[in-house]
């Protein structure tokens, strides 16, 4: 188990219990011999408390668990899971977008490209990379490097995790949503297998932009949605503090998604989130998918396309009524 | 007196108070409008006339989807599609209020069973498939009905061999209805990708005004696109953007107008002269005479009907 340092609000309790459990270690325990049964019976109320708690976490605390700070990062997948790895650089228009990672890399044998949102281990990296939000330029070099998938045939495998693209006046003035259609046009037509993984946030557009293909993986915590809870609240309510309400009914968590047939998997996260085991949650990433490529290797190529589609053209077909 | 009885008296003077319930009889009802352009009273019927355009100042009202697509149909030629499809509220959304009952008064509000209408028509005699978005219907927002009734616009379009004009206004994806509003987004653009690989021609006319889910999918992956003067177009909201970047917004800023100038849009085309310019267009893109050297091509034009 990684230790934590940032605790999210519905964590506080338990972490309150574990500071004074803390405070009781430190006391003299041969002195007070009735303290060793007190200190035990903490630690068994605090091991129920946090099963009780993570085991059954709202959708509203599972979309903080998706925006830990800690919690595994695209660059952490691709540095564990992928070998032989060459960036991918600029969209050959503007400039170079650090906010999207674009790549190709190897994983069981198999050489793709990979892409993925990429947010900052620190405050500095943040900066320079906009806490992930990609401006214009992020979703061309996603989609030039799509189109290098198409030629080559290599697979795609695409990481999401980003709160949205970027709101920004210079994204608008460089045509953010031109960027992303483009982006939506290219992938649905790809001809090559795209696997894409949620692997914290899936915020809107710019989580879509590279976030369907033939496989979407969600983590169990990662969430992926129409809007932010929070702005949803903002609208509806006219007040952000209705968030939680807005995340439960907004259906945006994993097992949500594959209820709604967005989905394909839901993979099991350590309990109280990635980021208390990132080398477990690693490992069954890489499992998912190893195991959705050999899969895919063996559709023809325009099979492959016309099921893709065929899905997207179902989707919300239910609750259409003539 | 003092001044802030003398402003208060000063206005009752200039205006007529009307108490609820009084007799109405004097009063115009509603055939006289205020535009919100220059604030110059209009009387109606010009407006109507006019296409909902100001003769004063060219102000461009909000407009009703279906008067927008007769405005652009060659004459008794609009024939309906997918009128009655509507939404089953698949999340069974609530937050704040029923999703159910937003819907429910949206349709009591338009008479329409969803954001989007569809059709057949000719447009300066060739067959194409219209569509228009209608604002008054939850902001024209995209939820699953919308995506459907614009994929299948685009299916048909390329089953039957004609052009596409779609007039888009929306305020972006419908959150009432989730992720499965989200994917509209890729649903519509695999259809306009089905589509334009058949090489037939997309006309989009971007209307006021236009944005998030639904301006970042079908609407800018036309072959052509023209906007509405004045029209407001981006992904992000201005408001959300000002709060984001915490600097003022450029003069400007997301109209039409400035598309132009950023390149992401063909050209600004004032209502009165849309319909002549769409079908310009068509003539160009539905040409039945291809050069020598596009023979083979994928446009598999040779439209008799109109001609």
């Amino acid at each position: 188990m990684a230790a934590v340092r940032h605790v999210m609000e519905f964590e506080r309790p338990i972490v309150e219990l574990e500071r004074q459990l803390e405070d009781l270690k430190r006391l003299d325990v041969s002195a007070q011999p009735e303290l060793a049964s007190e200190i035990a019976q903490l630690e068994a109320e605090i091991a129920m408390l946090k099963d009780a708690l993570y085991s059954a976490l709202t959708p509203w605390e599972r979309v903080q668990v998706a925006r830990h700070p800690e919690r595994p990062k695209t660059q952490d997948y691709v540095g564990a899971l992928f070998s032989e790895v060459v960036e991918l650089r600029g969209d050959r228009a503007y400039g170079d977008d650090e906010a999207m990672f674009a790549g190709l890399g190897t994983i069981d044998g198999v050489r793709c490209v990979v892409l993925g949102h990429r947010k900052g281990k620190n405050t500095t990296e943040n900066i320079r990379r906009n806490f992930g939000s990609p401006h214009p330029e992020g979703f061309r070099k996603a989609r030039r490097a799509m189109l290098l998938a198409e030629k080559f045939g290599l697979p795609v495998v695409s990481f999401l995790d980003t709160a949205g693209a970027y709101p920004g006046i210079e994204a608008e003035e460089r045509g953010q949503a031109w960027a992303i259609a483009e982006c939506l046009e290219t992938l649905a037509g790809l001809r090559t297998p795209v696997v894409v993984v949620g692997i914290g946030e899936g915020g809107s557009g710019g989580a879509l932009a590279i976030g369907f293909g033939d496989r979407l993986i969600m983590l169990e915590n990662a969430y992926y949605s129409v809007i932010s809870p929070e702005m949803c609240s903002l609208i509806l309510f006219k007040d952000p503090q209705h968030a939680a309400e807005t995340a439960s009914a907004l259906r945006l968590t994993a097992v949500d998604l594959v209820e709604l047939g967005i989905a394909d998997e839901v993979i099991e996260e350590p309990l109280g989130g990635a980021h208390r085991d990132p080398a477990l949650v690693l490992a069954r990433v890489e499992d998912a998918i190893v195991r959705a490529l050999r899969e895919l290797a063996s559709v023809p190529r325009d099979e492959l396309v016309a099921r893709r589609q065929a899905r997207l053209a179902s989707i919300g077909a239910d609750s259409v009524r003539e | 007196m003092p001044v802030s009885d003398w402003f208060k008296a000063r206005e009752q003077r200039r205006y007529t108070v009307v108490s609820p319930g009084a007799p109405s009889a004097d009063l115009p009802d509603g055939v006289w409008l205020k535009c919100d352009g220059c604030k110059h009273t209009v009387y109606r019927g010009d407006l109507e006339a006019n296409l909902s355009v100001c003769p004063h100042c060219g102000h461009h009202a909000e407009m009703p989807a279906k008067d927008r697509l007769l405005a652009l149909a060659d004459e008794g030629t609009f024939e309906e599609t997918d009128a009655t499809l509507s939404s089953t509220d698949p999340l069974r959304f609530t937050a704040a209020k029923p999703y159910a009952e937003t819907l429910a008064s949206a349709r009591e509000k338009t008479g329409l069973a969803e954001a989007v209408v569809t059709g057949r028509a000719l447009v300066g005699g060739h067959p194409a498939v219209l569509g228009a978005m209608d604002f008054r219907f939850i902001g024209a927002s995209m939820g699953t009905v919308v995506g459907e009734k614009v994929a299948r616009a685009f299916d048909r379009a390329r089953e039957e061999e004609r052009a596409v004009v779609f007039v888009t206004a929306s305020g972006g994806a419908r959150m009432q209805e989730g992720m499965l509003s989200l994917m509209q987004m890729a649903k519509t653009a695999a259809a306009v990708r089905r589509f334009s690989d058949a090489g037939l021609p997309y006309v989009a006319v971007l209307a006021d005004p236009t944005y998030g889910g639904v301006t970042a999918s079908f609407p800018v992956l036309a072959d052509v696109i023209f906007a509405e003067p004045g029209a407001m177009v981006g992904f992000a909201g201005p408001k959300l953007v000002q709060e984001t970047t915490r600097q003022s917004l450029p003069k400007g800023f997301q109209t039409a107008e400035s598309l132009v100038e950023h390149g992401f849009v063909d050209a600004v085309v004032p209502r009165t002269e849309l319909k002549a310019t769409v079908a310009r267009v068509l003539d160009y893109l539905c040409a039945q005479d291809v050069h020598p050297a596009a023979e083979g091509a994928a446009c598999p034009v040779a439209f008799e009907e109109g001609s």
